[in-house]
């Protein structure tokens, strides 16, 4: 025992002992094993070839090379412990954890430590106050406003009036599938729909109960909180009970194209929302085609380029690299430290002409974060799967979420955690 | 020649019968305990406690509390998962009912709730033996997680069932919470983890052990010698359970700050937990250690080998960490089919005629 | 007919239906415990293996590639062949015999005579290695299972119980495949089993390793042959969940589904792992159909271990495990 100790000594000793604190450090804690491997690894493909592309055609980040730091968590949250510790004394200015448990894990840890945490899309909801949760981030859209923006799109659908109606919500049965419940529960409130709970257990191989039941009730709408084997199960499911797929809507981590492809021809029409634009038609592919696929620097295999999760990589690399960019011109440093990085991404302003600027026109929403506002406006599109072209078709414009309604909710939400933890939420006037 | 017992004379029972009969192992255990306590505090920082050393405590409580179960009173159990959730969820609770009471009445009235909970989820072990019993222990861990998941109670009605662990202290310096110090929270750890393990030691060497041990071997026999079957398995069931309460309670407020039911106290749990205490050693405080520090330990040490020593991609390092985890179990089972803990002994008993075998 | 009474017979139809799944995936734990021994906690990730080298070699991707790539710098994905379902289906069968052989002969043969404890632990480490081992050979991604198996709605069972009762039944098509494969495959081993001389040496060396050596079958073959049927009932289970949900590591997790089975039917007896199959796929979902909706849902995991604990408790032997006398 003590000798492996002293094997595990010398193995750290190995791994601290590499050159520290020359660049911009971003770990990327990844899963390219386990359970939700084929869910993480486009994303990190996609986080980790956007850096390579601002390292090699621009030379960095205002001159500064970006390290890449990426550590396999199999989406186990005591695997992510580790990796935190062991990258953070690397000089880490921004950890993007990719995992529920994992994020909330860190909110805590990386408060205390302070380094900023950008949860986008995923996480905990009510970071977006960022007057209690002053270093983490969950812009440009969380679960909250994404179940606000699904109830939109059907108000849309229906003509503006959905009372009477009913609307099953199909959740994975973990704090991320419960996130939306309290949402939909004031939109049913506010709306007049009755809203029907199905809960899946992980990890959803056998969902006959539940959709033989939406198959009895016949809901008029089912929305989805699903996650790995639970999506193709459920996309499978809803086509051999011949659910109508234009009326089944996944969040958008049930909106890759490995949930729909299990599904064949039958998945055609099923819908997901997303937060970013899907495909390779950007001129900013051209690039990494150019920079780092030609140059044989891509990440992983390579094969995953313009998939819906590699696409959201690439979009949290790219909202990484212009916080980064603030902060430097916030500071002065080109070097910056987690601080400024914190303050860099508290100033972030996405506008249109910026993302065209980077050649991703109308890739992502334009947003601005505040100090109060850690989780940008919260636009959301719906996305549509074509079965025959194989790719996700883009079928509204950025939906705004209900902010009437969630705002309290999120208020309520980080009041409580700030009286559970004794923080004094700050002044954001 | 160095390692040897020649000389080391008895002269009563109590030295005859100590937990360390040679001077060396003697010596070696309270060096380990000096470094332990002594110097260790000194020189941790986050990623050692982190990483390492925190879990490697937590995992060999738990180990240690399903070896009293299986290894000596031979009740199989898949429910240690769950166990340990009810020692979160119970800390929990009392953590944010009770915010003044110091963290080690929370963390012990919690194990000693996990013990009521497993009596009774141990009850069953009266009639059903064997695997078989595994059955009410799965039961438990299943519905466990599921009331856990479900009832709002547990988890003070946040909106998506994670409960976080609030600063709490002791003796004035904070344990649980992010401000908490690697060398508290470490402290902390090991002193109930060396606690638990001196009880556990002498609780199977004891009347009680030797009763639990009658009962694995033969339950029949037992119970005509005079053994009651229900005292000794609901005993077993209780010390372990408040065992595992104890590590849940930990790994929850100290170790991860943060948890989910689902994915921090999973049946992948109670399975690790099983592994350890076999590949350890079932039947041996010694094997819960090793069993433990096998399942913590070597993945990390892998990784740190394969990605940053090696800077191989960690994919690839983490689909080899799997394979040579698993070839070394096979490996360790084809040289000595008993667990570290054996391989410890045998080793131990050829360190003794070493360099002379006749 | 009242409604609901003509849903709960929908729900226990679709119960029976995934009671043959689970059932498919107990049997493989049931063949190995019989003839070795064994608890083979591995059986989950040779469903998944067996899924992944048949997909693998059905759509022709080169195995290892990723590590290959890595070592050699080289680019290597396909073959470019695709394969007819039944070959890939026979090829992937060797496979899982080429894999049986190296089981006995890299870990059984060593621990002849060790007690259950020490081969389940073998299991243990066989698991963790394949783990790794099915990932690295084919590569973490979600891999579409299509080897021509129906799926959707039987459109004749909706239409015949819609004219009988006014309410048309949900059957699965894959479920009706599955329940065909099960049968067959149950047949064929009950025939192999029975009348086969290689059939018989395997149900003497259930019965007693000693005296079955003593007559002169050989333990090693039975070994690799028993390894071999079990790799094939995992290809079978590894198929028909494969199809429903696409191959991916989830699919290992399909072991856990057939723990309350095998606790309920016994380690060692075939017909129990069908009727425990069956007892526990109607069981909860008439469970989660009628209680469910009171209590919150998502109570199937557990409730299938209920069960089982309640059957058990009145008979601690399991259903046709034989009748436990102790003796001191």
């Amino acid at each position: 025992m003590k000798l492996k100790k002293l094997a595990v000594a010398t193995a750290a000793m190995v791994a601290l002992g590499a050159p520290a604190m020359a660049e911009i450090v971003f770990p990327s804690l990844s899963y390219r094993t386990g359970p939700y491997a084929a869910n993480g690894t486009p994303f990190a493909d996609g986080y980790a070839d956007y850096f390579t592309l601002i390292n090699e055609r621009d030379g960095g980040i205002g001159g500064e090379k970006i390290r890449l730091l990426e550590c396999e968590t199999g989406y186990n949250t005591e695997k992510g412990v580790e990796c935190y510790e062991s990258t953070k004394g690397e000089g880490a200015v921004l950890y993007e954890p990719l995992s529920t448990g994992i994020t909330y894990q860190l909110i805590p840890k990386a408060s205390a430590d302070g380094i900023p945490v950008h949860s986008g899309g995923y996480g905990r909801t009510s970071a977006a106050n960022g007057a209690v949760f002053k270093w983490i981030f969950n812009y440009p859209t969380n679960y909250w406003y994404g179940a606000s923006v699904a109830i939109k799109h059907i108000l849309d659908q229906e003509g503006g009036d959905i009372s009477g109606k009913t609307i099953a919500l199909l959740y994975h049965n973990s704090a991320y599938g419960k996130e939306p419940i309290r949402t939909l529960e004031e939109l049913a409130k506010k709306h007049g729909f009755s809203l029907t709970l199905l809960p899946v257990d992980h990890p959803g191989q056998e969902q006959k109960s539940q959709w033989l039941q939406i198959r009895r009730e016949k809901p008029d709408y089912v929305l989805m909180w699903g996650w790995g084997v639970m999506n193709q199960v459920a996309i499978q499911e809803a086509a051999n009970i011949r659910y109508p797929m234009d009326h089944f809507i996944g969040i958008w981590w049930s909106g890759s194209e490995n949930d729909v492809k299990a599904a064949g021809a039958k998945g055609d029409g099923y819908k997901a929302l997303s937060f970013h634009m899907p495909g390779s038609d950007f001129p900013v592919f051209d690039d990494i085609q150019k920079y780092v696929v030609d140059a044989g620097k891509a990440a992983g295999a390579g094969d995953q380029i313009g998939t819906v999760l590699y696409n959201r990589g690439l979009y949290a690399a790219m909202l990484a690299v212009e916080a980064a960019r603030t902060a430097q011109e916030l500071s002065g440093n080109t070097r910056i430290t987690p601080a400024e990085m914190r303050d860099g991404m508290e100033n972030l302003d996405m506008s249109e002409e910026k993302m065209a600027a980077l050649g991703l026109p109308g890739f992502g929403p334009a947003f601005k974060v505040t100090c109060a506002n850690h989780g940008g406006n919260g636009l959301a599109l719906v996305q549509q799967w074509d079965a025959t072209a194989q790719k996700w078709n883009v079928i509204t414009d950025y939906i705004e979420p209900d902010l009437e309604v969630i705002q309290p909710l999120i208020e309520e939400d980080s009041a409580a955690f700030a009286a559970e933890n004794n923080i004094t939420p700050r002044d954001c006037n | 020649m160095i390692y040897r017992e020649a000389g080391d004379f008895k002269t009563s029972y109590r030295e005859d019968s100590q937990t360390f009969p040679i001077k060396l192992d003697r010596r070696a255990y309270w060096t380990l305990m000096v470094v332990a306590f002594a110097v260790v505090p000194f020189v941790i920082n986050d990623y050692w406690a982190n990483a390492v050393l925190l879990p490697f405590l937590i995992y060999a409580i738990a180990a240690l509390g399903l070896n009293i179960l299986t290894g000596y009173a031979g009740q199989v159990s898949l429910g240690t998962g769950g166990f340990m959730a009810v020692g979160a969820y119970a800390a929990y609770k009392l953590m944010t009912a009770f915010p003044d009471v110091p963290i080690l009445f929370h963390v012990l009235i919690a194990g000693a709730i996990t013990a009521l909970v497993g009596m009774a989820f141990g009850l069953p072990s009266l009639r059903i033996k064997g695997f078989y019993l595994a059955v009410a222990t799965l039961a438990a861990q299943f519905f466990l997680v599921w009331l856990f998941n479900k009832v709002p109670w547990f988890f003070n009605y946040s909106a998506s069932g994670m409960i976080n662990a609030p600063e709490r202290t002791m003796f004035g310096a904070a344990i649980t919470g992010p401000e908490a110090s690697a060398p508290a929270r470490y402290l902390f750890c090991l002193i109930l983890t060396v606690a638990l393990a001196w009880i556990a030691r002498n609780l199977t060497r004891g009347s009680v052990g030797r009763k639990w041990m009658a009962i694995r071997d033969m339950d029949i026999a037992a119970e005509i010698i005079g053994v009651n079957p229900l005292t000794a398995k609901l005993s077993a069931f209780a010390v372990s359970s408040f065992f595992i309460g104890v590590a849940g309670a930990l790994l929850f407020a100290v170790y991860l700050g943060a948890v989910e039911v689902g994915e921090a106290f999973g049946i992948q749990k109670s399975f690790l937990i099983l592994f350890m205490i076999i590949i350890g050693g079932l039947g041996s405080i010694f094997g819960s250690f090793a069993g433990a520090a096998f399942m913590v330990l070597m993945p990390v040490l892998l990784k740190n080998v394969l990605v940053d020593g090696f800077g191989w991609a960690t994919d690839l390092a983490a689909h080899f960490q799997f394979m040579i985890v698993g070839a070394l179990i096979i490996v360790f089972l084809v040289f000595e089919p008993h667990g570290l803990a054996q391989l410890w002994r045998l080793a131990k008993e050829k360190l003794r005629l070493w360099p002379f075998p006749h | 007919m009242p409604e609901q009474f003509l849903w709960a017979m929908e729900v226990m139809l679709n119960g029976l239906m995934a009671g043959v799944l689970y059932a498919l995936v107990a049997l493989g734990f049931v063949l190995i415990f019989k003839a070795s021994g064994v608890f083979n906690y591995a059986q989950g990730v040779m469903a998944l293996f067996a899924a992944m080298t048949l997909v693998g070699l059905q759509k022709g991707q080169v195995p290892f590639a990723h590590l290959i790539n890595t070592i050699f710098g080289t680019d290597v994905h396909k073959f470019g062949w695709e394969l007819a379902p039944w070959l890939a289906i026979l090829l992937t069968a060797g496979v899982m015999v080429l894999f049986a052989w190296l089981v006995q002969r890299f870990i059984l043969q060593h621990l002849v005579n060790q007690p259950d404890i020490i081969l389940f632990m073998a299991t243990i480490g066989l698991a963790y290695f394949m783990e790794g081992f099915a990932d690295l050979m084919w590569g973490a991604d979600i891999k579409t299972l299509d080897i021509g198996l129906p799926q959707g709605v039987n459109a004749w069972i909706d239409e015949t119980t819609f004219n009988l009762f006014g309410y048309g039944f949900f059957i699965d098509n894959l479920d009706i495949a599955a329940t065909i494969v099960a049968a067959l495959l149950v047949v064929a081993l009950v025939l192999f089993s029975q009348y086969t001389k290689q059939g018989r040496a395997m149900r003497a060396v259930a019965d007693d390793h000693q005296a079955a050596l003593s007559v002169g079958i050989s333990l090693r073959f039975i070994w690799v042959m028993v390894w071999s049927v079990a790799g094939f009932v995992a290809l079978v289970a590894g198929i028909m969940w494969g199809a429903k949900s696409g191959v991916q590591f989830s699919l290992s997790l399909i072991a856990l589904k057939a723990l309350p089975v095998l606790m309920l039917g016994g380690f060692t007896s075939i017909p129990g792992a069908i009727v425990g199959g069956l007892i526990i796929g109607v069981g909860e979902k008439l469970f989660e159909f009628l209680v469910g909706p009171y209590i919150g849902g998502a109570t199937e995991n557990w409730f299938a271990y209920v069960l089982a604990l309640i059957f058990l408790v009145f008979r601690p032997q399991g259903l046709f495990g034989e009748k436990i006398i102790e003796r001191v």
